[in-house]
């Protein structure tokens, strides 16, 4: 490369670098938050959070605003990828300007939101990364988070799954963190309330890549009782159709975490599992004036049925609001001790922030899986009040690390 | 691959009663491997036919999979679900229509770029999944699309007191089947002849006067409609989703590798062969081996990739691969490289200290944009060093970013170490990484070095990713924050401006020191290198850690400057993202590497902020950049300063 | 003073013997040329001397020292420089740092990291360039030469070492006719100059005739006939093996 290149190149760099600097302006009538995600990767859950978002920051507007300004969210997508979601962060922060973070789904990408918020100071409201570490081993005094845990959620099953009496378990899940949590969990709890509960086979395929029939051949081989999976999304589905064809699930009682939420039912249609014990949202079928009337609002806006995602994503611009109108600033360090104890209503109930571990006590439905119209939908529903659901606070103080 | 401490699990059963029910679940596993190697085959089939005849190594050879899916789901939804025409004609349009769009891409993007150097065909062809992953997403949404049951085969047969669907006896017979036709069609017509003369030398069949865009053509059309209907025959077992396009097309990678490039036969073999593996390793599931449990299903993440290790270390070319003919490109020949002069050196001071003076303008996030360009200008930088002046392309270079990552990271928790010793751990960790793998791969060439590479990477990335107690398994490791004196984000800027600065220069003064030298000898002609008392191999090895201790550098960097890591630091799409940079900005030139680096990071930043669709948007832009400037965006700068300059370049245009 | 020895050299391949028991030296300044019919073992025997094939039995010997068992790069530092039938230079690199990379090779400096190769023995690289005539395309790439001055380029490269035997390939293969006499002219001018041994093979009588000092005669891996032109031309077993190959001797060439 000679002399010439190299000043058209620096000549082309300038250019860019001047492009770069253009944006960014602040209006000084809104409120900014930063919100990101992995809308690509996970775009199944996503779509629907986003509407439940924007569904959410519209209703707050119309009502007059926070601190009677403007909420705006500046949403980007963090490609599913601890790296560029620090960098897209880093730019909310100081080119956007936000007030706070919020957002995240897989558990990696909100462990290292999680980190940055510490390092920086920043409030995170992580909506809904699943890993027990965000609020626990890892937690930190920015982050909060607002989904019940892989850990609540396991929770919630087991008291289900003591009832049967099993004694040989067989596991399936997906083999990354969140199976991992999930698993550790069941074995642990299922021990405690029944001591001579056996784990006899435990299947871990690749995220993603389940060799279905393997699976639900070599889980009968082993001839459990019971089975307990942590699987989503195309793995369930598969599973499910392999399972059934090979019988598996004639009178074997089945749990699976997630698998009742319409994200992952739905795509089933006909065949999905019916007597699943499942954690899920049965949209349908809630009658709480609250959900009502978030449900009302969503259909009328999008055309569409809410799904979990829609709540998620609502519930979290309302955690957001409910906290700057409690601080009545955007300090950083007021909007963290408002969020310490912040209770607020949600479309599934009040929730509260605790003070000891920054999780929310939002809960979640569990029931049995049943058909109706060629539809998978949960039957024998209740609300399982997360609050309900997780360690004594002894043992999250253990965990958690000093502040 | 995971140990852990418990006991359960019998390594040895207490087989006398169980003999029965032993032997029934090995054949239940053994036809579960056999259904799964049908449409695996069909789609490395596919890949091998196009390599073959056009050696472009089609990286949307998965996203035309993924199409199959699709389609065959839409088409059948529409010919009826429940009539048996309704399903296998769905799925014979559908692998139709796959085959016509594989016309469309050929006629289209890689008839215009055969004459390009071949990374830049590969580099098109993943501009292509970008746009195809986006086009599904407009087209079907992105919710899983779970497709019907076979009309007709719905149920199971009993095999051995066992319930094995009927869907999967008719995939078992589909992989032989389309074997046997496409022998027939490749040694028994006229167009089967032209293209095995055109799989091993290319030149002669041009010579004889056959129509050789006709032939690639249908090439193409053959090699995507078996991609189709690989994906359209698992309709009734795979739900259609956006992922389908990755995890397909390192599979039919490692298939037409372990088989041998451009082997039909082999392929087969291949994908029995893992196919196999994986379902007795799900079969085997737990054991305990002296009071550790050994998890054979978690093993499952990996094991085509070490099978892959292992048939390329122990068979160079796969199982049955042959020799291939010259490569294309072989006749485009890089210029020779120009002395580093005073006016460069004066242009690189200048950008750098301009590059310093950055901080006084007051955009925070301009600097952390730049610590990202320097950091992977680095990482590309290295791997350039592989692909162009040492000939070995990585598809897996990611590997020794990532071992970086995890050195610094673990040097700083681990052992305590403080961040400044902690950041000399990185390229120590991926420069002994590099060694390891490098040793091995120095015995290969061409792709199946690229291949190798890969599986090295895939491996490592697999260990790190389940090995929870010492690395944090998927989650990664976080709070790896620089110490107090950096933690200024302008002081922590200039640190990696400086120590990224230095690391380029270093790499371009020693592609210009006789160690350099020796690396372009060794790759423009081993038997003259050999000749004059070169030892080839061990140089690029040499070469290779040398590469993996930068790249590990920048990785470390890279760890202190987002205070958390995962293992997405050594996936593949870090790899790629690497390829990409290089190749954006042209291989045959130095400061390629960086240019490309610098426009990947600021195209991809600005674009994703801008629209939904930026995956599309990036791959069309690379597509334009590729078929623009089949030399790379400096390849392309230098071309047209060329011409202005020096009596000494013209004489090398000339 | 003999440079190259070969004794007993026997290679067969799965039952067929390429090379049977061949006997022949190589003196100090000598060319000496080894012909046959195609498929009479050539290639196999120089194979076997520069380290690519090792032979069943036999014995090779560069000034007493053995070369069985080395790699062609230990066979080079003993100081034997080769050349090609078809020619393998460092087509990205100019002419004169083709000659410069064997420089380099030859004085051990190439583990070196940051000086410019480019500006290594850069007087030396042109005072062999000169030799051979090339010094005028110095600065060229190799990969736009013609064929013609690209054997030249690998006559300087494999005298780069100082070697004490040139082993030539086909020196002349694809070149025009009288470009083969001049090479093999300016070849055997600097043998004699720097008093190297030179075996090479060749498929022109003409420029075999013309050059060599002697001749070996390989046919169905034996040697058939050895001496100076005149003899092997006069040798009965010679023409009749080429005559019944349908070359034409001492005619035009092919």
């Amino acid at each position: 490369m000679n002399r010439r290149t190299w000043l058209k190149w620096s000549a082309a760099f300038g250019i860019a670098v001047a492009g770069l600097m253009g944006s960014g302006a602040q209006a000084q009538d809104t409120i900014k938050l930063g919100e990101m995600n992995s809308y690509k990767n996970f775009a199944a859950f996503l779509e629907p959070y986003k509407k439940g978002w924007e569904l959410a920051v519209e209703q707050i507007n119309a009502s007059g605003g926070l601190l009677g300004k403007k909420l705006e969210i500046v949403s980007r997508d963090d490609n599913g990828n601890p790296g560029d979601a620090v960098r897209i962060a880093e730019e909310l922060v100081t080119r956007e300007k936000v007030s706070f973070l919020i957002g995240t789904f897989p558990s990696h990408v909100g462990l290292a939101v999680a980190s940055f918020a510490k390092e920086k100071k920043t409030l995170f409201i992580a909506a809904e990364p699943l890993t027990d570490k965000i609020v626990w081993d890892q937690g930190n005094k920015y982050t909060f988070r607002l989904r019940a845990s892989t850990y609540m959620q396991t929770a919630m099953l087991v008291p289900e799954a003591a009832k049967l009496k099993k004694k040989r378990w067989a596991i399936v899940y997906p083999n990354y963190e969140y199976g991992q949590s999930a698993t550790a969990a069941f074995k642990k709890l299922m021990k405690e309330v029944q001591p001579d509960v056996e784990f006899v086979i435990e299947q871990a395929p690749p995220l993603g890549k389940i060799e279905a029939g393997a699976v639900a051949d070599a889980i009968a081989a082993a001839k459990p009782d019971a089975i307990f999976s942590s699987l989503f999304g195309a793995d369930l589905a598969k599973f499910v159709r392999e399972g059934q064809t090979r019988d598996l699930f004639k009178n074997m009682p089945v749990f699976n975490l997630l698998a009742g939420e319409p994200e992952y039912l739905d795509p089933l249609k006909d065949e999905a599992p019916v007597g699943w014990w499942v954690t899920g949202y049965p949209w349908y079928a809630i009658t709480t004036p609250e959900h009502k009337a978030f449900a009302d609002a969503y259909q009328k806006k999008f055309n569409d049925y809410p799904r979990l995602g829609s709540i998620v994503g609502y519930s979290m611009v309302q955690s957001a609001a409910a906290v700057i109108k409690k601080a009545g600033t955007l300090d950083t360090e007021k909007l963290v001790a408002a969020m310490k104890g912040l209770t607020h209503s949600t479309p599934l109930g009040n929730i509260t922030y605790r003070p000891q571990d920054n999780q929310s006590t939002m809960g979640a439905y569990v029931g049995k899986i049943g058909l109706k119209d060629g539809k998978g939908i949960m039957t024998d529903w209740y609300y399982a009040d997360g609050a309900k659901f997780l360690p004594s606070d002894a043992d999250v103080a253990k965990m958690r690390p000093a502040q | 691959m995971a140990a852990r401490p418990s006991g359960r699990g019998h390594f040895f059963p207490s087989f006398f009663p169980r003999v029965a029910a032993l032997l029934a679940n090995i054949v239940i596993q053994f036809m579960n491997g056999l259904a799964g190697a049908s449409s695996l085959f069909l789609v490395a089939a596919g890949l091998s036919i196009i390599f073959g005849v056009s050696r472009i190594v089609n990286f949307a050879h998965g996203s035309l999979y993924m199409l199959g899916v699709y389609l065959a789901y839409s088409l059948i939804e529409f010919f009826g679900r429940s009539s048996i025409f309704g399903f296998w004609g769905g799925v014979l349009g559908a692998a139709i229509a796959v085959g016509l769009i594989g016309v469309v891409i050929e006629v289209l993007v890689l008839r215009r770029i055969y004459r390009a150097p071949e990374l830049f065909q590969l580099l098109a062809t993943f501009a292509l999944v970008l746009v195809i992953k986006d086009a599904a997403l407009y087209f079907w949404g992105a919710e899983d699309l779970v497709g019907p049951r076979a009309a007709g085969l719905r149920g199971a047969v009993e095999i051995m007191g066992k319930r094995f669907p009927q869907y999967d006896l008719v995939l078992i017979a589909i992989g032989p089947l389309v074997l046997g036709l496409l022998w027939l069609l490749l040694n028994r017509t006229r167009w089967g002849t032209l293209v095995r003369a055109a799989t091993q030398d290319r030149e002669m069949v041009g010579a004889l006067g056959v129509n050789q865009s006709g032939l690639f053509t249908s090439v193409f059309f053959l090699g995507a409609f078996l991609a189709g209907l690989g994906g359209a025959v698992q309709i009734p077992r795979e739900p259609a989703q956006l992922m389908l396009d990755i995890t397909v097309i390192s599979d039919a990678f490692v298939v037409v590798v372990v088989g041998g490039m451009g082997s039909i036969g082999g392929a087969f073999l291949a994908a029995l062969l893992i196919a196999q593996a994986k379902a007795f390793c799900i079969g085997i599931g737990d054991v305990s081996i002296f009071g550790a449990t050994l998890s054979f299903t978690k093993f499952t993440l990996v094991v085509e990739f070490v099978i892959m290790a292992i048939v390329l270390v122990v068979r160079p070319l796969g199982l049955l691969g042959k020799l291939q003919g010259a490569q294309r490109g072989a006749a485009t020949v890089e210029p020779p490289l120009y002395p580093l002069t005073r006016p460069f050196w004066i242009a690189v001071v200048g950008l750098v200290a301009l590059l310093a003076l950055m901080p006084l303008g007051g955009d925070d996030y301009l600097l952390v944009l730049l610590i990202d360009i320097a950091v992977f200008s680095v990482f590309a930088a290295t791997l350039h060093f592989l692909m162009g002046p040492s000939g070995m392309v990585s598809f897996g270079h990611a590997a020794y970013f990532g071992l970086g990552c995890y050195g610094a990271a673990l040097a700083l928790l681990k052992l305590k170490l403080p961040m400044e010793l902690a950041l000399l751990a990185a390229p120590l960790a991926s420069g002994l990484g590099a060694l390891v793998f490098g040793w091995f791969c120095v015995r290969l060439s061409g792709v199946y070095l690229a291949m190798l590479t890969l599986a090295f990477a895939q491996i490592s990335w697999s260990v790190i990713y389940q090995w929870d107690a010492f690395t944090g398994g998927s989650n990664g490791l976080v709070g790896l924050w620089p110490s107090e004196w950096l933690k200024d984000r302008t002081a922590f800027y200039l640190f990696t401006l400086a120590l990224c600065a230095a690391s380029i220069i270093f790499l371009w003064r020693v592609v210009h020191a006789p160690f350099g030298y020796v690396l372009r000898a060794g790759r423009d002609s081993a038997l003259r290198a050999d000749a004059i008392g070169i030892d080839v191999r061990r140089f690029q090895w040499y070469g290779f850690i040398l590469a993996g201790v930068f790249a590990g550098l920048a990785g470390g960097l890279f760890a202190f400057s987002k205070g958390s890591i995962s293992p997405e630091t050594l996936a593949v799409s870090r790899s790629v993202d690497g390829l990409v940079m290089v190749l954006l900005g042209g291989v045959q030139t130095l400061t390629g590497p960086v240019a490309g680096a610098a426009v990947f990071t600021w195209l991809q930043d600005s674009i994703a902020r801008n629209t939904e669709y930026w995956r599309a948007i990036l791959g069309l832009a690379i597509l334009v950049i590729v078929l623009a400037f089949p030399q790379g965006i400096a390849g392309f700068l230098k071309q047209a300063t060329a011409r202005f300059t020096s009596a000494r370049e013209r004489e090398v245009v000339r | 003073m003999t440079v190259l020895s070969v004794k007993g050299l026997h290679k067969s391949f799965g039952g067929v013997q390429a090379v049977q028991d061949v006997n022949f030296q190589v003196a100090a300044g000598e060319l000496l040329a080894l012909i046959g019919p195609n498929g009479a073992g050539k290639s196999t025997c120089f194979n076997m001397l520069n380290g690519q094939l090792r032979p069943d039995t036999g014995v090779v010997t560069l000034l007493g020292r053995s070369l069985l068992g080395l790699a062609p790069r230990q066979i080079w530092r003993l100081g034997v420089g080769r050349t090609f039938q078809i020619t393998a230079t460092f087509n990205s690199m100019t002419v004169r740092e083709n000659i410069q990379m064997a420089l380099l090779s030859f004085h051990n400096g190439l583990m070196s990291f940051w000086r410019p190769a480019n500006a290594l023995y850069r007087d030396e690289a042109m005072a062999l360039l000169d030799r051979v005539g090339m010094a005028d395309q110095s600065e060229r790439p190799c990969g736009i030469l013609a064929y013609g001055d690209l054997k030249r380029v690998e006559l300087a490269i494999a005298l780069a070492n100082q070697p004490k035997l040139l082993l030539m390939d086909e020196p002349t293969a694809g070149m025009a006719p009288t470009e083969r006499i001049a090479l093999m002219d300016l070849t055997a001018k600097l043998a004699r100059q720097d008093d190297i041994a030179v075996l090479f093979t060749e498929h022109d009588m003409d420029v075999v005739f013309a050059q060599a000092d002697r001749i070996i005669v390989l046919n169905r891996g034996r040697l058939i006939a050895e001496g100076s032109p005149d003899e092997v031309r006069a040798n009965p077993e010679v023409q009749a093996v080429y005559l019944g190959s349908g070359a034409v001797f001492a005619g035009e060439g092919h």
